[in-house]
């Protein structure tokens, strides 16, 4: 047998006096019953603007490329910068699941599922932004390496456009069999307590007839740890690829080595961020605190400030290097196109710096950090923050290149380039809203399993072994096994 | 299919469990399973299970994936259709790092769930005898499946003498899906010389 003692300096993770039966009912409970009116509210307003999306690609696809303000220098525009910052917002999920797994943080069962869903969600979202650039999207399909009859014509495996295409695909399935596979014990809790019929079956067949036999566990346990181990290189292997989409170009601003590293602290800050808004929303509509609790919203605003800061150097590198390689063109894109405040988009630049670096060093201060206010609103900063960072990226190296004849400043998004965009949002909180109704929002099973180390009520119990002198502990329990 | 008795104790207590499914298997029973709403970790050991070899599956699989990416695409890029990509070399193993990477982890971890679930046999729809309805809430429910030699009520008093809560006798049919579930059993636990 594993030790089953924390020390009573971790903080509970469980609050109240719980039995396993209060965990399940407190977690499936917001299914069985009826979704209230703010419930309602919510989705209509994400269905509507799921709607408006729809007709803005409507729109996109009929009349072509031309409905969005895209020119032929600023040739990526909301689109891509949409696209990089969904996908980074798809990052927390798999991070908090795989990588804390592996870490052994205990504290990620509180989050993972509803931080897992978001991921699968937003990536999602982020998969719409480059179908649709293709234009032709009914030829969308070509991207995939098939035996075909135009040759047959293959695709440019040593194109990092292509490398996305397998690293989003990927990252998009493991992300859901992972997800999913942690699901089924919970749903077939949700089937055993139901009470109508249709429930019964819905979630019978959800649930793929788990009975919780030790057997199945055992291989359950067996799978996540594998999948965590193979899904936490991957986590980090999506945003290196979307990186290499600019590093391989020779683009000033792009052609830099520290896209990668610094492309993943800025996914794993904006993923955090994203899972701060919807949890601490979550936690108050479905009466969660005792599982989402404050301690978990400490914790992920710690890392929210470290992966800030990763952040801000690479800024302030990159500056550096803009300077010290004394190339004349990263000299301009840095500390002109971008740095100077008075530049046609210097305001991008510093909205950036002032949500991303400065702003979230709050953090460091613990009082802030446990202020569920102060974390909603800093949530939203670095959300725009970390917006700013790509449109930067992409649109101030775009705009003056090379060859004075071709620059540009011109470019503000069409109302059908904002639709798209709103779009992507209704289609993330309509799927969000019914995750949050029909879904067990916390993983039911891995809360029961950390209760009796972590619950708060169970936590005195290890009082008798704190007290114990450190012999007579180790003796009892170094040769447990 | 055919239709088996099995003794059923539930406990309420991982801590009282372990101890009850030591003494039932000293007394000489099989423990056919335990279901638990969780997973309780050294419980599989405790009632002689092998270890799951599910992760070397996984490896067999991330390797698959491996070979499938570099051949194909070395195929594709040397012999079917040789792309003059500035002028670099067809064979460009950097380049290709990434989908070799990719394939590995979609195969193994696709491999893995597929395997997971035949394994398990669970399938959407499928339906299974469950021993208990609170088995995935609150309570450990162990099954032990009745021989000729079997007294039930015997078995059920020492259920009840280590701390069941509850102790019933169920049939059930003991072929679940594809009816693997006897020749299964014997290959999950340890073989155990008496």
């Amino acid at each position: 047998m594993h030790l089953k003692y924390e020390s009573q300096l971790r903080e509970p993770l469980v609050y109240g006096n719980k039995t396993y039966a209060q965990v399940t009912e407190d977690i499936v409970r917001p299914i069985e019953a009826k979704p209230s009116r703010l419930w309602y509210i919510g989705f209509f307003i994400a269905v509507t603007l799921l709607m408006f999306g729809a007709y803005s690609v409507y729109r996109e696809v009929t009349y072509g490329i031309g409905q969005w303000n895209l020119n032929k220098t600023i040739g990526w525009g909301w689109d891509i910068t949409n696209f990089v910052w969904w996908v980074g917002i798809g990052h927390a999920g798999t991070l908090i699941s795989a990588v804390l797994l592996l870490f052994r943080q205990g504290w990620r069962t509180g989050v993972n599922r509803a931080a897992e869903a978001m991921t699968i969600f937003a990536v999602m979202c982020a998969g719409q932004f480059p179908i649709f650039h293709m234009g032709r999207v009914w030829m969308a399909f070509f991207v995939m390496p098939y035996p075909n009859s135009r040759g047959p014509l293959w695709v440019n495996f040593n194109s990092p456009l292509l490398w996305d295409v397998f690293a989003i695909s990927t990252y998009f399935t493991v992300s859901l069999l992972f997800w999913y596979s942690g699901l089924l014990p919970d749903f077939a809790t949700v089937r055993d307590r139901a009470f109508t019929k249709l429930r019964k079956k819905l979630y019978g067949i959800a649930s793929f007839g788990w009975t919780g036999s030790t057997k199945h566990w055992q291989r359950h346990e067996s799978l996540s740890l594998v999948l965590a181990g193979l899904s936490t290189p991957l986590v980090l292997s999506v945003h290196t690829i979307v990186s290499f989409d600019f590093a391989t170009s020779v683009i000033p601003g792009w052609h830099t080595t520290i896209f990668p590293p610094y492309f993943v602290a800025g996914a794993i800050f904006s993923g955090f961020a994203m899972v701060q808004t919807l949890l601490l929303i979550v936690r108050k509509v479905f009466g969660l605190t005792d599982y989402i609790t404050i301690g978990h919203i400490d914790l992920m605003n710690k890392v929210i400030v470290l992966t800030g800061s990763i952040v801000g150097i690479a800024y302030l590198t990159e500056l550096f290097m803009g300077w010290y390689s004394q190339n004349k063109y990263e000299g301009y894109t840095f500390w002109y196109s971008r740095a100077y405040l008075f530049s046609p988009y210097g305001w991008s630049y510093w909205g950036m710096m002032a949500c991303n670096v400065i702003s979230p060093q709050i953090f460091w201060s613990k009082k802030m950090r446990r202020n569920v206010f102060v974390t909603f609103f800093m949530s939203i900063i670095v959300n725009i923050g970390m917006w700013f960072e790509r449109f930067v990226i992409i649109v101030t190296s775009l705009y003056r290149d090379y060859l004075p004849s071709s620059w540009s400043v011109y470019y503000s998004p069409s109302i059908w380039e904002i639709g798209f965009y709103a779009g992507t949002f209704g289609l993330f909180f309509t799927c969000f809203f019914l995750f949050a109704k029909y879904f067990p929002v916390i993983a039911v099973a891995e809360i029961k399993y950390v209760l009796k180390r972590s619950g708060e009520s169970y936590k005195p119990e290890f009082d008798a072994i704190e007290a114990q002198p450190l012999d007579s502990f180790v003796h009892d329990h170094a040769h447990a096994h | 299919m055919a239709q088996k008795k099995f003794v059923v104790g539930c406990f309420d207590d991982e801590k009282v469990l372990f101890p009850a499914v030591k003494q039932v298997r000293t007394a000489g029973y099989k423990i056919q399973d335990v279901y638990t709403p969780f997973p309780v970790h050294g419980l599989d050991h405790a009632l002689g299970m092998r270890e799951t070899s599910l992760h070397t599956a996984g490896f067999i699989y991330g390797i698959t994936g491996t070979t499938t990416a570099i051949s194909a695409i070395s195929w594709i890029f040397t012999k079917d259709w040789p792309l003059n990509i500035g002028g670099k070399p067809h064979f460009a193993l950097p380049a290709w790092i990434p989908i070799i990477f990719e394939l590995t982890v979609l195969f193994a971890a696709v491999g893995m769930v597929m395997t997971f679930m035949w394994l398990c046999q669970m399938a959407p729809g499928v339906k299974k005898h469950h021993f208990h309805k609170r088995a995935t809430d609150d309570l450990f429910v162990m099954v032990i499946e009745c021989n000729e030699k079997t007294n039930a009520e015997d078995l059920k008093a020492l259920l009840a003498s280590n701390g069941a809560v509850e102790t019933d006798i169920q049939v059930a049919e003991d072929g679940w899906w594809f009816g693997t579930y006897d020749t299964e059993n014997d290959n999950l636990y340890k073989q155990v010389a008496h």
